[in-house]
């Protein structure tokens, strides 16, 4: 892998979208780049910059309600990064980075705020606030469930050409079914993979950090063992199939 | 407050009722018995917590980080005073209140920390003639909300109480926010190490412009001309400088002692005589207490959010080996996201072992800031996996309490 160019990593405006914690995910990308060869690096764009346009992928976190309308318009200002999310980028867009890249977000006062039209997807909000642990089934082959924690009111509906990223087990999602009843998390565009979970998301679920990774560098990767990985999936098990059961302690693998 | 000779009778059954439970759930090692005493007195008497603040002069101390601490340096220097009534063991809510009130019927002073969430009720109750406002971050987002909507409702509160002095820090922009509603504010330039949730304006949502020290947002919300400054060690206000001489490490202690010295002076305690009584303490209900232990020194510290921990990781020995005891309990925030918000990046190497039930939460993380660890849930068990010597011990709300109760029960064993 020697001489491969570095993978460029955007986080776009943490500062503003960075309540949970997401940035994360740049920090997750970049290293598990690093640990097979392949350098990579994290730009951290704030508002008062101009993002750059030829990054390979960019990120969105989530974000309070005043701040993601922020959000919406400082994108809509930059037409050139706009372009790259639709056409040429790998995008993750997590909580109110996901709201913010559809057709439209209501507030809780019910007026409807433009976003940036990348997905077909419109939110509005829920009657209640879903805060837990949430597990899905991804919809790419062999990730398989993906788990993390949700903390959002927005209720999302897709487009009928618009696919999601999981299936519900546990928790709430998108709170929306798609044309099968099925409940959904998230959506996967051939650019976007959006979702409400934080955890980060890539922290909790590696496989999915992988994928992202191996679009972008254009080859499957080997995977990596990372100690205490394993065991971290276990602290969260889907809670439906442990409920009633004494909580186990968790399993540390050996260390090397 | 006048009550009948009947409605008096109850009142003092109630508080002597929810004495004998405190005694009861101590003798029978359940607890420290605030909470269960609170709540007994409180089921017999609902208007206990207002009948037992009657009379008295309350500072109501809230925030995010650095409640505890501050109420103690708070007590500290009203005690130069008088006997002084004070939730010391952190039972931050109405029942904690009654409890502490009870407990020491006679004093003319009362500092009680208040969880963020229960202000507004404890005030209500308790008409205070001080609250202290010390920072606002994120914190458990899960469980309470994201932290404009905390500062929101702390806001709503104050202005309940035009005749309430809110002491106040004035470099948290979340803070000046929230007080902003009250009528009376002393505001204390007291620092702000965290500023991952003010970047935005509380008020508008725009980037708020940096301007030296001070801060402004096109909408008007502006740092506010403070009554106190802190500058290093010295405390600046009522046209005197203190210096504050603190055994208690930290820079966040030294902003915590200064909001106190300055609620001290309000209600008429020199500054100098204030920062002398505080530089008597060394814990604060067991944090930053030191204990022998084997051929080890451990050095308890508390950290529970990402502002928190950014206070402690300047705090941190180089010289030291470190233990970090994790939890994600209902009163810690079930959700362990925030440990990528914590700049682990620049820790510099030394011997680490990740622990408490979300051990292996923080073993990732740390895996991935690149710092090798060992990872053992147990953190008793985890401490052998670290060398003689000085260690620090960090840990979250729930994971701190368990050590330390863990730790205090094997010191009395025979």
């Amino acid at each position: 892998m020697t001489g491969q160019s570095s993978i460029r990593i955007g986080l776009l405006i943490p500062e503003v979208l960075g309540t949970y914690s997401d940035a994360g995910n740049a920090t997750v990308l970049a290293q598990r780049a690093r640990w097979r060869g392949i350098p990579a690096e994290i730009l951290v764009i704030n508002a008062d910059s101009t993002p750059p346009a030829a990054l390979d992928v960019y990120l969105l976190g989530g974000g309070e309600d005043t701040a993601q309308i922020f959000a919406a318009q400082w994108l809509g200002r930059h037409a050139q990064l706009c372009h790259a999310l639709a056409n040429h980028a790998q995008t993750l867009a997590v909580c109110a980075g996901l709201q913010v890249l559809g057709q439209s977000m209501r507030d809780r006062s019910g007026r409807d705020h433009p976003g940036l039209g990348v997905l077909d997807i419109n939110t509005a909000p829920g009657r209640h606030r879903a805060v837990g642990e949430i597990v899905t089934t991804c919809a790419f082959p062999g990730i398989g469930q993906l788990i993390g924690f949700e903390n959002h009111l927005g209720i999302t509906t897709l487009g009928p050409h618009t696919g999601w990223l999981g299936a519900v087990v546990t928790g709430t999602g998108n709170g929306t079914r798609d044309h099968t009843g099925r409940r959904t998390d998230g959506v996967h565009t051939d650019r976007v993979i959006g979702s409400y979970l934080h955890g980060p998301i890539l922290a909790r679920n590696p496989a999915l950090a992988d994928h992202i990774l191996g679009l972008i560098a254009g080859q499957d990767l080997a995977p990596i063992e990372l100690p205490d990985q394993a065991a971290m999936r276990q602290t969260h098990p889907d809670p439906v199939a442990v409920r009633g059961r004494l909580r186990r302690r968790p399993r540390i693998p050996t260390q090397r | 407050m006048v009550l009948s000779g009947a409605r008096r009778g109850w009142a003092r059954f109630a508080v002597r009722a929810g004495c004998w439970a405190g005694w009861l759930s101590r003798r029978v090692g359940l607890g420290a018995g605030s909470i269960i005493g609170g709540r007994v007195t409180l089921w017999l008497d609902r208007g206990a917590l207002s009948g037992l603040a009657a009379g008295r002069r309350v500072v109501l101390v809230s925030g995010t980080n650095g409640k505890t601490t501050t109420s103690h340096l708070l007590a500290a220097a009203l005690r130069t005073t008088g006997p002084v009534a004070h939730n010391a063991s952190g039972s931050n809510m109405a029942d904690g209140a009654v409890a502490a009130l009870a407990e020491v019927p006679d004093a003319r002073y009362a500092v009680l920390e208040v969880d963020e969430w229960h202000l507004r009720a404890v005030a209500r109750a308790v008409e205070p003639a001080v609250v202290i406002l010390l920072n606002l971050t994120r914190d458990q987002l899960d469980r309470g909300a994201e932290v404009r909507a905390v500062a929101a409702a702390l806001g709503a509160a104050l202005a309940e109480h035009p005749r309430t002095l809110v002491v106040a820090n004035a470099d948290d922009p979340m803070v000046v926010w929230a007080a902003s509603a009250a009528s009376r504010v002393c505001w204390v330039a007291a620092g702000a190490g965290w500023v991952g949730d003010s970047v935005t304006c509380p008020r508008c949502g725009s980037i708020l412009r940096a301007d030296g020290p001070t801060w402004n947002c096109p909408c008007g919300l502006v740092r506010p001309t403070p009554d106190w400054w802190l500058t290093a060690q010295l405390l600046a206000g009522q046209g005197l400088s203190t210096r504050l001489e603190l055994r208690l490490p930290g820079r966040c202690n030294m902003s915590n002692a200064a909001l106190a010295v300055a609620a001290a002076a309000a209600l008429g305690v020199s500054p100098r005589l204030a920062a002398a009584a505080m530089g008597g303490l060394d814990a604060v209900a067991g944090r930053f207490a030191v204990i022998q232990r084997g051929g080890q020194e451990l050095r308890l510290l508390l950290a529970k959010n990402p502002a928190g921990w950014v206070e402690t990781l300047c705090v941190l020995e180089q010289a030291r080996s470190l233990l970090v005891v994790i939890n994600a309990r209902e009163a810690d925030g079930r959700d362990t996201s925030w440990l990528w918000d914590v700049p682990f990046e620049g820790l510099p190497r030394r011997a680490i072992v990740a622990s408490g039930e979300r051990a292996a939460d923080l073993g990732v993380r740390l895996s991935y800031a690149g710092l090798e660890h060992s990872t053992e849930p147990d953190p008793v068990a985890a401490l052998a996996h670290l060398p003689a010597g000085k260690v620090d011990v960090v840990a979250n709300y729930t994971a701190f309490r368990q050590l330390l109760g863990r730790l205090a029960k094997e010191a009395t064993a025979p």
